[in-house]
């Protein structure tokens, strides 16, 4: 169905190729999932699959690349649209109209479909997405999840033979991302339809695919069933280093294979217990910030209501819950960006709205969810010189800190070249140049490969450590898992559960980590305790 | 028996075609008329038709502020006229302290007094101007203005498209102007004042560009600027048209125009023009493989609509060459108006779509959380609800 023949592909003023001599097919009805680190050339790979590289972004491509016998070469994007459907990273820059039945029939309205054939097909995809109560909603009024949903959504209304998604899931919270996974193995069983997919959380999609296409980043690629691709990649789930560190073989995919061969491992593991290494709350320390009965509201919905919660230094907080949960909120509302209804909110004493910008940054800071924001000098270098001026600290400070954060940044480099790893990494060294008690992370893997995510999980128990209390807002129950010592559920901006890590984890179907489900009910949360506990090296 | 649903149908949004071609007929009156009573009658039956046709959509809610603007006009004009028009006519009601004005300003008058005649012109033209702006506001409110840019033939969709994405990109560039302001407070710099709303256009200006390019890589994927196969010498008649079209049109609104043209000439150029320019917008369409995607049928409804604006403003020329004393009351000397029997017929008749129209959809579903809310209230029995969440 997609097939590359011997391509390479040079952006242009690049010395060398992302891809080199790539050989690569992906048959019918099959899905095929790409693995490899920020980077590395996954989404050039991706988009080279519907000529949006070299049609749209220039650059040289050389080899072949055919899509259901369509050279992409003599086929520019929009001649590939009714057998390609792509979903890129960001789902709100490709919608065109807006509301969300209008946003499924685009597609089809420029192919030209006939009216009634629309209208089926509109219906159909409302009904496998589960969208039918959302269609006359604006589009701007969605959710993450929800707009992730409509993206994908409208590109499948067409019925294109191929579809070709960058990371969906990486938006939405466990869930959700279930449900678009689902969606997709029904597309591929049912339908025949050729899914190609990235992803960074391979927990999340390793079990349904049917292949593995591992881009190393050094120009060439990997292909082949994911548990002979993944045994050696250093890229893997949990489930499958678990089973590394075990010594299974063949490798687990899924929570079920490695439940069934876990028995002995439980046996084993019986009588010792994980050594926990996550930040504690130390013992009389005192609060770094309270929330008080504190209730916003954003326009007719209160997105925090009545939450009481309080940050001590040293410890690591994970705030879960839904998409639209009120995550973001609570921590923006640490920051003073919204107005309280009801209550009251005090970081290092003061009301963060009464702050000046300097006295705010110096008490506590926020790495948005788009880190990107906060960045906007030319140079690496240039960032860090601001962020010492800003923050009034001796010059180099930032650069530091940066140094032991992402030291292969160099300061020539231009932020925007940045991955989404390095570009946290220079955001994460700008706010805490200021050197703030308290720091808060808005979903801050989004788009971080486990190497990258690892070295955060590093960086914010080095902080935790030095006594700083960090607080993240995320969906990632293995980083959570990981570094969080202390876990608080929200709903519909409530706080449904507030505790250590272990206990709020462990029970639930929802934020139980994989290794969790697979040892339970023994409270394993990460390969790594496993490993120290077996005393082999993971 | 015809019952009003088998006529009117059910409930669905109209046509905004025909919306605008019935605000359009109405506003057509009130550059006919300056009679108060006209005016007053066109105001009370667009009133009176937004109010029972429009729907809870967020553009529904514009009507009253067109009102308001209305209001505006007519006060601003009337201050001034107060405040610094001529006197016209005997009648003088009151009068203002005069401010004597240096010789170079001679000529403008401050204060001073002010008749009943002068005040009442005033009215009517304010009057007047309010009533256009409401008929404008009645379209807007009774009409989705992004579908009416949708609807437009196929050969003009690309820049209807454009005016889409402007029109969706607006919200969205304000959005990302709070976003990049509230960074800036998350680095410590001030995010007040004027400078701070100046260093915030350089990001946000390459957001918006870096959004673009994004948004043209995912249209161009999916489908945009696809071309159908037409003969070379479709493309060229398609060419020669348009351009004769807007060549025609051109010389013909010149001659209308210009007073010492002749008229027939003019008129018969404007026509060659229209024709043809409608030729070659047709001809163009047969370039665009697009479809619509439920397209808002022309039915009775918005035949009757359109009819009726148009029977209205018809009936006001009308009246305004048969009897202009009625439809244009003298100020000087100051005449109490009377109705004009045409021009009020048509306006009457602009109040047809009121009934003609079919309801328009209720969009309980579009507002979240207002189904559950709503429905125990509507009577609608337990078990629906469970189906609906299910």
């Amino acid at each position: 169905m997609i097939r590359f023949e011997d391509v390479s592909i040079t952006y242009p003023g690049a010395t060398n190729p992302v891809l080199h001599g790539v050989d690569l097919h992906v048959p019918e009805g099959e899905l095929c999932l790409v693995v490899g680190r920020t980077g590395s050339g996954k989404t050039t790979l991706l988009r080279a699959v519907n000529g949006l590289v070299p049609h749209f972004t220039g650059g040289e491509l050389t080899g072949r690349v055919t899509v259901a016998g369509r050279d992409t070469r003599t086929h520019p994007p929009r001649e590939l649209a009714d057998v390609v459907g792509v979903v890129g990273q960001d789902p709100r820059s490709q919608f065109v109209t807006d509301t969300v039945e209008e946003e499924l029939a685009y597609g089809m309205e420029s192919l030209g479909m006939p009216g009634d054939v629309m209208r089926r097909r509109v219906e159909e995809v409302l009904d496998l997405l589960g969208l039918a109560e959302l269609r006359d909603r604006p589009l701007e009024q969605l959710s993450g999840g929800q707009r992730q949903r409509v993206a994908i959504g409208s590109v499948l209304t067409p019925d294109p033979r191929v579809l070709v998604l960058d990371e969906p899931t990486s938006a939405l919270d466990p869930p959700a991302a279930e449900e678009i996974l689902a969606a997709l193995q029904r597309l591929v069983h049912d339908l025949g339809v050729t899914v190609l997919l990235s992803e960074h959380r391979l927990e999340r999609v390793v079990q349904y695919a049917d292949r593995v296409i591992y881009v190393p980043g050094t120009g060439g690629v990997v292909t082949g069933r994911p548990e002979v691709v993944l045994a050696s990649t250093p890229v893997a789930p949990p489930v499958i280093e678990l089973g590394r560190v075990a010594s299974w073989s063949p490798l687990p995919m899924s929570v079920r294979d490695a439940r069934r061969l876990a028995p002995l491992l439980r046996e084993r593991l019986a009588d010792r217990l994980p050594a926990r290494t996550n930040g504690m709350r130390r013992a009389g320390a005192d609060v770094v910030a309270v929330v008080d009965g504190a209730s916003v509201q954003l326009g007719s919905l209160f997105a925090l209501r009545d939450v009481d919660l309080a940050f001590h230094p040293g410890e690591i907080v994970a705030v879960m819950g839904r998409n639209g949960a009120g995550k973001s909120t609570l921590l923006r509302s640490l920051v003073g960006l919204h107005p309280l209804v009801t209550g009251s909110i005090e970081v290092s004493g003061s009301d963060p709205r009464g702050l000046s910008p300097k006295g705010l940054t110096r008490r506590v800071g926020l790495v948005p969810q788009e880190p990107a924001d906060l960045l906007y000098a030319q140079t690496v270098g240039l960032e860090c010189a601001a962020a010492d001026a800003d923050a009034e600290v001796d010059a180099g400070t930032c650069a530091a800190l940066l140094a032991r954060i992402a030291p292969e940044l160099t300061p020539d480099l231009d932020p925007r070249d940045l991955s989404e790893g390095q570009r946290l990494g220079l955001v994460l060294a700008i706010v805490i140049t200021a050197d703030p008690p308290l720091l808060l992370l808005d979903e801050p893997t989004r788009g971080l490969d486990y190497r990258a995510k690892e070295r955060l999980a590093e960086v914010l128990r080095l902080f935790a450590a030095q006594g700083t209390a960090v607080v993240m807002a995320t969906h990632d129950v293995e980083l959570v898992a990981e570094v969080a010592s202390r876990t608080v559920v929200l709903a519909d901006g409530e706080v449904v559960v507030d505790g250590p890590t272990a206990e709020v984890v462990v029970g639930s179907p929802i934020f139980a980590p994989q290794v969790a489900k697979v040892l339970a009910p023994q409270r394993w949360l990460t390969v790594s305790e496993v490993a120290d506990a077996l005393e082999v090296l993971p | 028996m015809v019952s009003a649903a088998d006529l009117r149908g059910l409930p669905r949004a109209l046509h905004p075609g025909a919306w605008w071609a019935w605000a359009l007929g109405l506003a057509t009156i009130a550059t006919r008329s300056h009679n108060p009573l006209v005016l007053g009658l066109v105001l009370a039956v667009a009133g009176y038709v937004v109010t029972v046709r429009r729907s809870d959509a967020p553009w529904a809610r514009s009507f009253s502020v067109f009102l308001k603007l209305g209001l505006v006009v007519l006060t601003i004009r009337f201050v001034a006229q107060v405040v610094f028009g001529n006197p016209v006519g005997g009648t003088v009601l009151f009068t203002l302290p005069e401010v004597s004005l240096p010789n170079w300003a001679a000529g403008v008058r401050l204060g001073g007094a002010v008749t009943l005649q002068s005040v009442a012109a005033a009215f009517y033209e304010g009057l007047r101007l309010a009533t256009l702006l409401a008929c404008i506001g009645a379209a807007n409110a009774l009409a989705n203005p992004r579908r009416l840019l949708s609807s437009l033939p196929a050969a003009l969709y690309e820049v209807g498209l454009a005016v889409v994405v402007a029109l969706s990109f607006a919200p969205s560039l304000v959005a990302s102007v709070h976003r990049i302001r509230s960074a800036r407070r998350l680095r410590g710099r001030p995010d007040r004042g004027v400078r701070s709303l100046l260093s915030v256009a350089m990001p946000v200006i390459e957001d918006a560009l870096e959004r673009s390019l994004a948004l043209a890589g995912a249209m161009d994927s999916r489908g945009y600027g696809r071309r159908a196969e037409v003969p070379t010498g479709t493309r060229r008649l398609t060419a020669a048209l348009t351009l004769l079209g807007l060549l025609g049109i051109a010389f013909g609104v010149y001659g209308v125009l210009d007073a010492g043209a002749d008229v027939a000439v003019a008129v018969s150029a404007l026509v060659v023009g229209v024709l043809a320019a409608v030729a070659g917008i047709a001809l163009g369409g047969r370039r665009a493989v697009r479809t619509r995607y439920r397209p808002d049928p022309w039915a009775l409804p918005e035949i009757v609509t359109a009819a009726s604006g148009a029977a209205a403003a018809t009936l006001a020329i009308t009246s305004a060459a048969l009897d202009p004393v009625a439809m244009m009351p003298p100020t000087d000397p100051l005449m109490i108006p009377t109705l004009p029997l045409l021009a009020t017929a048509g306006v009457i008749l602009a109040l047809l779509p009121a009934w003609a129209t079919p309801p328009p959809p209720t969009m309980l579903r579009a507002r979240p959380g207002a189904q559950s809310k709503r429905m125990p209230v509507t009577g609608e029995p337990e078990s629906q609800t469970v189906e609906v969440s299910a």
